[in-house]
C-alpha cells in the first residue's frame, strides 16, 4: 500500500480512453488471421521449445503449444524489451492450448517457452513479415499499449484470484507451513498490478492496509494474515479474516475487469511500483512479520516492466535512445536481485546488510530516472 | 593569562567589520575576476577559469560537500556525466535553474528538470568544484598519481569507511545554505545511473578566512581558526604551496590541486568544562583576540622559540610552517552540527576541507605531528577522511574532467 492514496482514472483521461478504445475496435479485423499452413505448432519440453516455424506475416498469428515434458509450463511471444503480445500459462503435462495473437507490424519477436514457470525461458527469433495497414500510427501504438496492458493486468488478476484462494484455504485449514508458503507466491500477483488495484481507493487498505494502530481503523487483509501466521499466533478471527480477504479480491477482478485505463495511466503506473520499490521494500516496511519483501520487489519491478513494454512501441517511435536505456536498466536490477534468490524465492530482508540495501537503492534510483521520463513521452 | 574587557571586545569587532569593509572594496580591484554588484547575495561567482572556483574564492558561509561513487566502469558515460554536471553547475552558478524548463515551464506530465528550492533566492556567490578520487582513476584504468594515494592511519583516528573515500566529490560553497543543498541535489540526481551518493556533509560558519578581505571565523571551540591560512592574495605563496605545476604532473592536473577532506568530530561538551587558561593554552592563541599567547594581536607572528609562553605541544606550534618545514596548506573548512548523538551529546565538529599540492609532503606531516603530540586530540576524533585530484578550471567549452578523460 502507498503512503498516498493515487486517483488513478480521472474524468477527462476516462473520456480520451473511450476514444483510443474506439480506434481498436472499429478497425477492420486484422488480415491473415492464420498462416496457410495452419497454427505454428509449439512442442514444449523440460529442456527444449521447438517451433514448427519462426516467420508469419502480419495479422493474427496462431501457435498450438502442446507440453510433451513433465513440468508445467507457460508459452509467450515478446517483442522488443520483452513486451508480452501473447501468452499461455499454466499449460500441464500432455496438455495442448491453443494461443493466438495479434501482431499488426512487421518485425523481430522472440518465443519463450518457461518450462516450470520461471527464468527467461527457452528462446528463440521469430519474423513478422509487413504490416496491418495503419498500425503503425500513434494512436493505434497508444491504444495498442492499453490493449496489451489490460490484458496482462487480467492475466495477473486471474491468477492473483487462484493464488489467493489456495493461501486463504491453507490459513483456514489452519496449516500454518502451508500457508506462509503461499504468502509471498500470492502477494506476487497483487504486487505486479498494485497501482492498478490501488486506484480503488476503498478496496487496497482492506486488502493490503498495515497495523499503524490508528484507533478506529481495522487491520484486516494480506498483513493482517501475515502477523497471524508469523507473529501472533491464528486468532479466533483469523478464518473471518482470510474470507474477508477472499471476498476483496473477488470484488477487485469484478472491478478491474470494468476499468478503462490510458496510455498514462501506464507510465505513471510503472514509476508508482518502482516508488513502492524505494519506500516500501527496500525499507522493510512492506512485510514486517514474514520478511518477504525481495518478492514483493520483485513483482513491482515486473509489474513496473509490463507496464513500460506495453509502451514500447511509442516510445521507440517518440524517444528511440530511451528504451535501451530502460532495457539496461531494468537488466542491472534483475542481475543485483539474482544474487538475493533462494530456492522458488528470495532471503528474508532480515538477511540483507545495509551495503545490500545500498546497492539495491542505487538500482532503483538508476531505474527510476528514465521511468520517470516515459509519462511525458507518451503524453506528448 | 591575560584577560579581555567586553569593551575591548567590541572595540576589536568594530575595527575587523571596517577593515572588511574596505578590503572587500580592495578585493574588486585586485582579483578583477568578480564584478562588484549592488547586493552581495547575489554576487556571482565566475564558473569558468584558470583555477577552479570554490578554493581561492573567498569562503561563503555555508557547504554542502558530497562525495560520490561511480555504478559503471564505463568511461564515456562518466564523460557523458561530468558534461552534463558542468552545464548544470555553470547554470546554477549564475542563479539559473539546473536545466531548461527548470522547474515548472515544462510539460506538465514530465517531473520537473529542476527541483525547485532555490526559485526565486539569488546566486549567493555559489560555486562548485569537483574532485577525482584515486578510486575513480582505478575503475577506469588510468594511473593514480603518487600523491593520490591513501592516507595513512594517524593515531587516534576513529574512521568511518561510510563516511570516508568516494570516487568523485563536489563541493558548494553559497551565503545561503538552501543555494548549495539544491545544487547538490540536482547535481546527485543527474548522476544516478551514473553515480550514486556514497556520504555528504552539511557545513555552515567556515572556520577559515581565504582571503585578506575576511574576518577570521571561529569554529566550535570558540576559538579563531585558521589566522595564518594562506590566503587567495598570496600569490607567490599560492604556486609553491597549493597548485600543482607542469612539472609534477600528472598533465591532466596541471594548474589544479588535492583536496584533503577529514570530517573531525569535536566533544564540546567536555571541551566546554575545561578551564579558560587550559583552552587558550591547548591552542596556543588566547580566545578574545585570537593572538599568539606573548602577542597583543591576532596577525602578530607567534614567538615559536624553545623559550617562548607557547607550550611545546600547543596546536599552533605543532601545525605551524616553523615545525612543519615550511610546509603551508590552504584551509576551507566548516563547522557542522549533525543533529546529536543518541547519548546526549551533539554530534558537532569541524569538516575540515585543505587544499595543497601534495597530501603526502603537506598533510601528512602536519597531521601525524598533531595526532601525536597535540592535546587537543582529547577533545576531537577525526571520523572521515578521503582525498581528492582537482583538476584545473575549466576554458571556455570544455568540461569537467576533461583533460582527464580526453587528455
Amino acid at each position: 500500500m502507498t503512503r498516498r492514496s493515487l486517483a488513478v482514472a480521472a474524468v477527462a483521461a476516462a473520456a480520451a480512453l473511450v476514444a483510443l478504445a474506439g480506434c481498436t475496435s472499429t478497425a477492420p479485423p486484422p488480415p491473415g488471421a492464420q498462416g496457410a499452413g495452419g497454427p505454428i505448432q509449439v512442442r514444449a519440453g523440460d529442456t527444449s521449445c521447438d517451433v514448427s516455424a519462426t516467420e508469419a506475416p502480419a495479422g493474427n498469428v496462431t501457435f498450438s503449444v502442446q507440453n510433451t515434458g513433465t513440468k508445467v509450463t507457460e508459452f509467450y511471444l515478446l517483442g522488443t524489451g520483452d513486451r508480452i503480445l501473447g501468452e499461455v500459462e499454466n499449460v500441464g503435462p500432455g496438455l495442448t492450448r491453443q494461443l493466438i495473437v495479434e501482431v499488426p507490424q512487421g518485425g523481430q519477436y522472440t518465443t519463450a517457452c518457461k518450462p516450470g514457470m520461471v527464468g527467461d525461458g527457452i528462446r528463440g527469433p521469430f519474423t513478422v513479415t509487413g504490416n496491418v495497414p495503419g498500425s503503425a500510427e500513434g494512436d493505434a501504438l497508444l491504444a495498442g499499449a492499453v490493449t496489451g496492458y489490460k490484458r496482462y493486468t487480467t492475466s495477473q488478476i486471474e491468477a492473483l484470484v487462484t493464488r489467493t484462494q489456495e493461501f486463504t484455504d491453507a490459513v483456514k485449514r489452519g496449516d500454518v507451513p502451508a500457508a506462509q508458503a503461499l504468502y509471498p507466491v500470492a502477494r506476487t500477483y497483487w504486487e505486479r498490478v498494485e497501482p492498478v488495484a490501488e486506484s480503488f481507493g476503498d478496496l487496497d487498505p482492506r486488502i493490503d492496509g498495515r497495523d499503524d494502530g490508528e484507533p478506529g481503523v481495522e487491520f484486516t487483509g494480506y498483513h493482517r494474515l501475515e502477523r497471524d501466521l508469523w507473529a501472533t499466533g491464528l486468532q479466533p478471527d483469523t478464518n473471518v479474516m482470510a474470507d474477508r480477504l477472499m471476498t476483496d479480491i473477488r470484488e477487485l477482478q469484478t472491478r478491474v475487469a470494468g476499468i478503462e485505463l490510458t496510455p498514462l495511466q501506464l507510465a505513471n503506473g510503472a514509476k508508482e511500483l518502482l516508488d513502492e520499490v524505494a519506500t516500501g521494500k527496500i525499507t522493510g516496511e512492506e512485510d514486517r512479520y514474514s520478511h518477504t519483501d525481495l518478492w514483493d520487489f520483485r513483482a513491482n519491478v515486473d509489474g513496473s516492466q509490463a507496464a513500460i513494454a506495453a509502451l514500447r512501441p511509442v516510445l521507440d517511435q517518440r524517444d528511440p535512445a530511451l528504451g535501451p536505456l530502460l532495457d539496461q536498466r531494468f537488466r542491472d536490477v534483475d542481475v543485483l536481485l539474482e544474487n538475493y534468490r533462494q530456492g522458488d524465492g528470495f532471503v528474508l530482508y532480515t538477511q540483507l546488510t545495509p551495503e545490500d540495501t545500498r546497492r539495491m537503492t542505487e538500482a532503483i534510483d538508476a531505474l527510476g530516472e528514465p521511468v520517470s521520463q516515459v509519462a511525458a513521452v507518451v503524453s506528448a | 593569562m591575560r584577560g579581555f574587557s567586553r569593551r575591548r571586545l567590541l572595540g576589536w569587532t568594530g575595527a575587523g567589520a571596517a577593515v572588511a569593509g574596505v578590503g572587500a572594496v580592495a578585493g574588486f580591484t585586485a582579483g578583477a575576476a568578480e564584478p562588484a554588484a549592488p547586493d552581495p547575495a547575489s554576487r556571482v561567482v565566475p564558473f569558468r577559469g584558470v583555477h577552479q572556483a570554490g578554493i581561492t574564492t573567498p569562503a561563503q558561509d555555508r557547504l554542502h560537500f558530497v562525495a560520490l561513487d561511480l555504478t559503471t566502469t564505463d568511461r564515456a558515460a562518466v564523460a557523458s556525466l561530468l558534461r552534463r554536471w558542468t552545464t548544470a553547475a555553470e547554470r546554477m552558478t549564475v542563479g539559473a535553474e539546473a536545466a531548461p524548463g527548470g522547474a515548472v515551464n515544462r510539460n506538465p506530465e514530465a517531473p520537473p528538470s529542476d527541483t525547485g528550492e532555490a526559485l526565486g533566492l539569488p546566486a549567493a556567490s555559489l560555486t562548485i568544484t569537483l574532485g577525482i578520487g584515486g578510486s575513480l582513476l582505478d575503475k577506469l584504468g588510468i594511473p593514480r598519481p603518487p600523491e593520490l594515494a591513501e592516507l595513512p592511519p594517524f593515531t587516534g583516528d576513529q574512521i568511518d569507511p561510510a563516511l570516508s573515500g568516494g570516487d568523485l566529490c563536489l563541493q558548494a560553497c553559497a551565503d545561503d545554505p538552501q543555494v548549495a543543498v539544491h545544487a547538490v541535489r540536482n547535481l546527485v540526481r543527474t548522476g544516478f545511473g551514473t553515480t550514486a551518493v556514497r556520504w555528504s556533509q552539511l557545513g555552515f560558519g567556515r572556520t577559515s578566512s581565504t582571503s585578506t578581505t575576511q574576518q577570521t571565523h571561529r569554529n566550535l571551540f570558540g576559538f579563531k581558526d585558521g589566522t595564518n591560512n594562506l590566503k587567495a592574495e598570496d600569490g607567490a605563496l599560492l604556486d609553491e604551496h597549493v597548485w600543482v605545476p607542469p612539472s609534477q604532473g600528472p598533465a591532466w592536473l596541471a594548474g589544479g590541486t588535492y583536496l584533503v577532506a577529514r570530517r573531525i568530530r569535536m566533544h564540546v561538551e567536555t571541551w566546554d568544562r575545561t578551564s579558560l587558561a587550559e583552552q587558550e593554552s591547548l591552542t596556543g592563541r588566547t580566545k578574545g583576540e585570537g593572538a599568539p599567547i606573548g602577542q597583543p594581536r591576532e596577525f602578530d607572528l607567534p614567538d615559536l622559540a624553545p623559550t617562548s609562553p607557547i607550550g611545546e605541544d600547543a596546536h599552533i606550534r605543532l601545525a605551524s610552517a616553523q615545525n612543519l618545514g615550511g610546509v603551508r596548506i590552504m584551509r576551507r573548512g566548516y563547522n557542522f552540527v549533525d543533529g546529536s548523538d543518541g547519548s546526549g551529546h551533539l554530534n558537532a565538529g569541524l569538516f575540515f576541507v585543505a587544499f595543497m599540492r601534495d597530501p603526502h609532503r603537506q598533510f601528512v606531516p602536519m597531521q601525524s605531528a598533531l595526532a601525536r603530540r597535540d592535546k587537543m586530540m582529547e577533545y576531537i576524533e577525526h571520523t572521515g577522511s578521503a582525498v581528492f585530484a582537482v583538476p584545473p578550471g575549466l576554458g571556455d567549452g570544455a568540461y569537467w574532467g576533461q583533460s582527464l578523460l580526453e587528455g
